[in-house]
């Protein structure tokens, strides 16, 4: 279970202290699939940094399994990060200089696994996702679609019990959005969390809990799937 | 995938990042172990020339002036021969051997060589005169051998030539070949070869000293005398002293004897090498500060620059779960990969420049110093390890929301 208390994140940009979150209480239980849908700029990719255990709160507690994330250290939550959370990101961020097999290497290196586990671990997944034969081309030899497919691959490769994503749908075709929500589908239905910042409200629909930040500010909403509808 | 292979394959990627920020570390090697390998080699050619020459006086022409022992015959002046039995007769203590030589550029077979005339022992025993003079001498010197102008029973071949300046025997029809010219003429032991209108019959091949005596031919003074129609002269008279101590000693004798004449020792003539030695050396060390400074500077601004452009990348790094003591592992690991690539590069490259520039800088032959080259491959490693620490630590603290397009 995550779970946010009193949480208030600020910043302080030309001398001005700018309020880029506060939340007094939010709790996503295990399991639970939650899309964040909000304007630009209304604290969504604030949301998921704090979350991720990257961006310490001004103020509140954030508790991962009812441990406080940010009373762990630096290398805790980093590790944390490796096995327990995936990211997934708008543009992707792969390593460009890697081929596609050694950026999904990557986690499973930090990991510690071995050389040949890594090789096989890593080529199933990208077979799964239909990248079999694209394993050795380099982020710039490969479509968007095929890119986002390879951060898929990345993010789960260490089968992660939370996945943070953010506006993972923003750059993407029609045809590999599908497989992007399809392979949020099932990571849902293999029991994993997943919280899903968004601005596209169908893709949103796939979630069973949504919520709405407004100026910092989160609240829930439950007529998004009829809106969106 | 290990962290080494990521940094592999970044610097496979950039190549001309790797070169832009890692040249002034390989140039300053390079420099370093150039000028470190011609002082080092220099020095113990002074330091060999001091003990195997350290007795031997020049004699040479008032005006004449000197720079290298070995070329100390070539400043196209010349005295009268007489000086020689003049030395001969007065039966200064410490003389054991004298040696008048005369140099003449000559074409040997369409090669340009320096002939040069020395007169064989063997001549001084023909002056029995000499002998006696020397015998009846009162003074001689504490702690030296006999003095004694004739052949020596110890090695006869022209090989003594190298060893000690001296030859026993040589026919006035024979030539002596230094390494160069027998290399390049190929000419070898009994060929007949042709030079200022005389033949001569070639005796032996000397072996190759990294002196200008490679390039010499050596034939009897006076056919050289006689085909160059100088009359009785020579360029310089070398005398072998018995002992160092003697070689002191003997330079006033000599200048009062000779007083139209310039004598020093081979320790005056070696402290204008010894002085380019310490520039040298002074030299190095002036580079390895510019190696320290400039070199390490330019690592840390281009590492500096290699975070900011690589930021995303960290930290999606960080996001994927990886700590900032991995961060700053890879920055260093790049870092000591740039320094021992930019080290051993720099290193070959001084070691060729010495090798090759060597002989012309400083009149000696350079080998590798291996255990030099190690220290400056180290060194160059550590300054870029040290170079990149600050690049690297900044890095391991990047926040890493710097992964998402905007917070």
């Amino acid at each position: 279970m995550i779970r946010l208390e009193n949480v208030v994140r600020t910043y302080v940009r030309h001398g001005q202290t700018v309020t880029a979150l506060h939340c007094k209480h939010l709790k996503i239980e295990m399991g639970e699939y939650v899309a964040v849908i909000g304007p630009s700029g209304s604290g969504k990719t604030t949301l998921l940094s704090l979350l991720g255990g990257m961006l310490s709160p001004t103020a509140g507690q954030i508790y991962l399994d009812d441990c406080s994330l940010y009373e762990q250290s630096v290398a805790v939550r980093s590790a944390i990060r490796l096995s327990r959370m995936g990211f997934v990101f708008q543009t992707f961020n792969l390593i460009p200089y890697l081929t596609a097999l050694q950026n999904v290497q990557v986690p499973l290196s930090l990991k510690g696994d071995a050389r040949d586990v890594q090789d096989s671990v890593a080529t199933s997944m990208l077979c799964r996702f239909g990248l079999g034969d694209r394993l050795n081309h380099k982020p710039s030899e490969l479509s968007v679609g095929q890119q986002q497919r390879v951060a898929l691959a990345r993010t789960l490769v260490n089968g992660p019990q939370i996945i943070l994503a953010d506006e993972p749908t923003g750059n993407l075709d029609p045809a590999s959005r599908e497989v992007v929500l399809k392979a949020f589908d099932d990571c849902h239905s293999e029991g994993r969390t997943i919280l899903m910042v968004t601005h596209d409200l169908a893709a949103a629909a796939h979630a069973g809990r949504r919520l709405v930040l407004r100026e910092g500010s989160i609240s829930e909403q439950s007529d998004v799937i009829s809106e969106a509808a | 995938m290990t962290l080494k292979s990521l940094v592999w394959n970044e610097l496979r990627e950039r190549p001309w990042s790797v070169v832009s920020s890692s040249i002034a570390i390989l140039l300053g090697v390079a420099a370093l172990v150039a000028i470190r390998h011609v002082t080092v080699h220099s020095e113990q050619e002074v330091s060999r020339q001091l003990s195997s020459l350290g007795a031997n006086i020049l004699i040479l022409p008032r005006d004449a002036s000197l720079q290298n022992y070995y070329a100390a015959d070539r400043n196209g002046q010349t005295l009268p021969e007489e000086h020689v039995s003049e030395v001969l007769l007065a039966g200064l203590p410490g003389v054991e051997k004298v040696s008048p030589k005369l140099s003449m550029p000559a074409k040997m077979g369409g090669l340009d060589v320096t002939l040069t005339g020395i007169l064989p022992q063997s001549e001084f025993t023909a002056q029995a005169a000499w002998q006696t003079a020397a015998m009846f001498t009162p003074n001689r010197h504490e702690g030296c051998t006999k003095a004694s102008h004739g052949p020596s029973d110890v090695d006869g071949t022209p090989e003594s030539l190298n060893t000690s300046r001296s030859i026993d025997s040589l026919a006035k029809d024979q030539v002596v070949l230094g390494a160069d010219v027998a290399e390049r003429s190929a000419f070898s032991d009994g060929d007949t070869v042709e030079m200022l209108g005389g033949k001569f019959t070639v005796l032996g091949t000397l072996s190759r000293t990294g002196t200008v005596d490679d390039s010499r031919v050596f034939a009897h003074l006076h056919t050289v005398q006689d085909l160059a129609k100088t009359g009785e002269v020579c360029s310089a008279i070398e005398i072998i002293g018995c002992c160092e101590d003697a070689a002191g000693d003997l330079v006033p004798e000599l200048s009062k004897l000779l007083p139209n004449t310039r004598i020093v020792t081979v320790s005056q003539v070696l402290q204008t090498q010894v002085g380019v030695n310490r520039l040298m050396g002074g030299t190095s060390w002036f580079v390895l500060g510019i190696l320290v400074v400039v070199g390490g500077a330019s690592l840390a601004t281009a590492m500096a620059a290699n975070v900011r452009e690589r930021r995303r990348e960290i930290g999606t790094l960080m996001a994927i779960g990886a700590t900032p003591g991995f961060v700053l592992r890879l920055f260093l690991m790049k870092a000591l990969i740039l320094g021992v690539v930019a080290g051993t590069v720099g290193c070959l490259l001084g070691l060729v420049t010495a090798i090759i520039a060597g002989p012309q800088w400083a009149g000696v032959a350079i080998m590798p110093l291996w255990s030099l080259s190690l220290v400056a491959i180290v060194a160059a490693t550590g300054i870029a390890v040290a170079a990149a620490y600050f690049p690297a630590r900044h890095a391991a603290k990047l926040d890493p929301c710097s992964c998402f397009q905007e917070v």
